[in-house]
């Protein structure tokens, strides 16, 4: 900005002539779409142009006698979407239980991230001894890299030496016997408790930050009002980090929903119950070498996770405008 | 027509743009072709272990022929999967391991150079190999893919100690087999009739496709898929019940994805049997058991057998040895293909990390002359059938594998596995095969 108001103050200094001044202004108004094209290229380079070639693929039956050469691959126009969706099928049947599952966990995880972010930025909010260190201890979660954490969930919720069931069965004598934490319904607990684990020191972070910005006269005038914790919680600070919110959940749902990490390490293949979509379409391909399938299903995903995206985008603009 | 050439040509220019832009990501270093990428699979008890055996030997290739290996050894659940991602991408290893009997699956992609003649003369000819180890290089009336690297059979490995304290002799039947499991089962002592790696697909495919052909189970039909014909259904109920009906497995085995847990479970006399390919004195040495605590004898087969019922107590098991068409440098990919093939290093990597050489000077080495040895040739003689040799295979693989898995998991967490629950299972398995591939 600041380079096109002090332009035209040093132009005739370099250039001596007027015409030449007309020719250079059209260079000068596309410098920033130049200084864009590196990133242009990068983002159709890693974005765009995969994804183009994802749609192309599931066009295709490309099976194992093609894979080496995509080219080859007979067009199949709609077949693979039809088996995709096809919830009579083995693989439309398997498809919409994985996604179920997805939205489930994707449902149980980003509430209890949030809440237990909020409930700790909000009681970190005031200053007391030792605030710094539980709020770098509350982070320790968010820090680790994805393997080493998940790998130490894995060996703690293994059924004969993991330490989940010797605190409740062995200790504490909560649960009778030794259940299974990585097979059958408790792997769907299991894989909540660590997404949650994992993800709500993000929300502490941005919900912290966000708190920043609430005026702490607002706090007072609701106090002398009379307003209690329940009442400043509903009518200060959860109005004024609104905007704070309408991204983090979006970003949450879409982390959740997409995690690939998190349930491949703890299961390597995911058993029914804990079957993230993501994983269940990367397992489709390889089970039956049927990429084009893997696409179409890939395809189906990206066009539920944008739909859902615009409208909870299109929602929130609408409702900040009635307001 | 004209709008096909146009997409086509779109698709080649996003492929070669998506190619260039992951390209420096690929495995094999293609500047130089001084050097080869290998992939190995996991054969020893451990990926460092097979670092550790492996890493001397490349040397002295490098020593020999001036070409630098890297190695990479990748875990039994990933290979398949690495290995087609390399295939689809073209940047890929020089060399690479695979089961053998994915060989005609993987032939199918056309990735592989094929061993004609003149290929397979340059390291050292088919004569070199043991004939049996051939019948699973690639499809019947083609070039094969690949040549045999190691030999392996399943056997039944058994407690000689908890044997002789129970009064008991080493099974000769199935009905034996889990007869003696009962006894052998005290939960109480932590002690279980048979050990499995029930989170293993490859294992729950190996023992379907036995099991089945015990029952007289076809896999495939004039290229249709039968994984749930009522031999097939009878074959891997047979392997899940010792977990579902008969109880003779800790229901922890349901969790077991590698050997090690299972060596283990079998080495401290928590389990007093355990079916397992050849390699595995070696790693139940490195869990403290000597040799003569344990003994092996043929899978046990069903007595009488079913009608259509053959006498299969292992599959021709191995790994092969190929390479990849992509490689830059085919000559020194063949020179390494014939060294780790070749009879002195057969004898060295065949000792250290366990399973029997693929060719037959090596036998001459008094190491190779043990009885479990000679059992092991026995079996792959007598008892072995040879997985069909077709492009379906790897997905009846992952397929029923993954299938026989999930009943082991149902099992475990205290699910009914039955009759109808393997059927339905199966069923699905098959319509996927149908609709996927």
């Amino acid at each position: 900005m600041s380079d096109t108001i002090t332009a035209p103050g040093d132009a005739p200094a370099r250039a001596p002539g007027g015409p030449r001044r007309r020719r250079r202004r059209p260079t000068r108004n596309l410098l920033p779409y130049v200084l864009l094209v590196p990133a242009l290229i990068a983002e159709l380079a890693i974005h765009i142009i995969p994804m183009l070639v994802g749609v192309w693929m599931s066009l295709l039956h490309l099976t194992q006698f093609f894979i080496r050469n995509w080219t080859a691959a007979p067009y199949g126009g709609l077949t693979n979407y039809r088996v995709a969706m096809d919830t009579h099928g083995p693989v439309g049947k398997d498809l919409l239980h994985s996604f179920l599952i997805t939205a489930a966990v994707t449902v149980l995880v980003v509430a209890g991230a949030w809440v237990f972010g909020l409930a700790a930025a909000v009681f970190l909010q005031k200053p007391f001894r030792g605030r710094a260190t539980l709020r770098t201890l509350f982070l320790v979660p968010y820090a680790l890299p994805v393997f080493t954490a998940v790998i130490t969930w894995r060996f703690m919720f293994q059924r004969d030496s993991g330490m989940v069931n010797n605190v409740l069965s062995d200790e504490l004598h909560l649960v009778h016997g030794h259940p299974f934490w990585l097979l059958g319904g408790n792997s769907f607990a299991a894989l909540v408790i660590i997404n949650i684990w994992r993800l709500w020191p993000f929300a502490f972070l941005t919900l912290t930050a966000g708190l920043q910005s609430v005026p702490g006269d607002l706090y007072e005038a609701a106090a002398i009002d009379g307003a209690g914790f329940v009442r400043k919680l509903r009518s200060v600070t959860l109005p004024l980090l609104r905007p704070v919110n309408r991204v983090l959940l979006l970003v949450l749902f879409l982390w959740t929903f997409n995690d690939f990490n998190t349930a491949y390490i703890l299961f390597n293949q995911p058993p029914a119950n804990a079957d993230m979509i993501s994983i269940h379409i990367y397992n489709a391909s390889f089970i039956t070498w049927n990429f084009g399938l893997g696409s179409a299903m890939s395809v189906l995903l990206l066009a539920v996770l944008l739909v859902v995206t615009l409208v909870y985008l299109g929602t929130g603009r609408l409702r900040s405008r009635h307001a | 027509m004209k709008a096909r050439g146009i997409a086509a040509l779109a698709a080649s220019v996003m492929l070669a743009a998506g190619l260039a832009a992951c390209g420096s990501g690929g495995g094999s270093d293609k500047s130089s072709p001084k050097t080869l990428t290998y992939w190995a699979s996991n054969q020893g008890r451990s990926i460092q272990q097979d670092q550790q055996v492996l890493g001397p030997e490349l040397k002295k290739f490098e020593a020999k022929t001036g070409i630098k290996v890297k190695l990479e050894v990748i875990g039994w659940p990933d290979l398949l999967n690495r290995i087609l991602a390399a295939t689809s991408s073209g940047a890929g290893p020089d060399v690479v391991n695979v089961g053998n009997t994915w060989s005609a699956s993987l032939q199918a992609t056309g990735a592989f150079q094929p061993f004609d003649d003149a290929t397979i003369a340059k390291v050292g000819g088919k004569a070199k190999f043991i004939p049996s180890t051939l019948t699973s290089t690639g499809a019947a009336g083609k070039p094969p893919a690949f040549v045999p690297l190691y030999g392996l059979a399943y056997g039944l490995f058994y407690n000689k100690k908890l044997f002789a304290d129970a009064g008991l002799k080493p099974p000769q039947t199935w009905q034996d087999l889990v007869t003696d499991a009962k006894k052998l089962t005290i939960p109480a002592k932590k002690q279980y009739g048979v050990v499995m790696e029930g989170a293993s697909y490859t294992e729950g495919s190996h023992f379907a496709f036995m099991f089945g052909a015990q029952n007289g189970a076809k896999l495939f039909q004039g290229g249709q898929p039968g994984f749930d014909s009522p031999q097939m259904v009878a074959g891997v109920k047979q392997y899940v019940d010792l977990m579902a009906g008969q109880k003779v497995v800790n229901p922890s085995n349901a969790e077991y994805v590698n050997d090690s847990d299972m060596l283990k479970d079998f080495a401290k006399g928590r389990a007093a049997m355990m079916m397992i390919q050849s390699y595995a004195p070696k790693g139940l040495a490195e869990n403290g058991m000597k040799e003569g605590e344990f003994g092996v004898v043929p899978i046990p087969v069903i007595n009488p057998l079913p009608p259509g019922g053959r006498k299969v107590s292992s599959h021709v098991a191995g790994i092969n040895i190929g390479v990849f068409k992509n490689t830059k440098n085919k000559d020194g990919a063949l020179k390494l293909v014939d060294f780790l093939t070749s009879p002195d290093e057969q004898k060295i990597l065949d000792t250290q990390l366990g399973p029997l050489p693929v060719v037959p000077q090596a036998y001459n080495d008094p190491k190779f002359q043990t009885p479990e040895i000679k059992t092991f040739k026995d079996i792959l003689a007598n008892s072995a059938e040879t997985l069909p040799m077709i492009p379906e295979e790897a997905q009846f693989e992952t397929l029923v594998g993954n299938t026989v898995k999930q009943l082991i998991a149902d099992a475990a967490s205290g699910k009914t596995v039955d009759d109808q629950t393997i059927k339905n299972a199966l069923t699905a398995a098959n319509k996927k095969m149908q609709t996927g591939g």
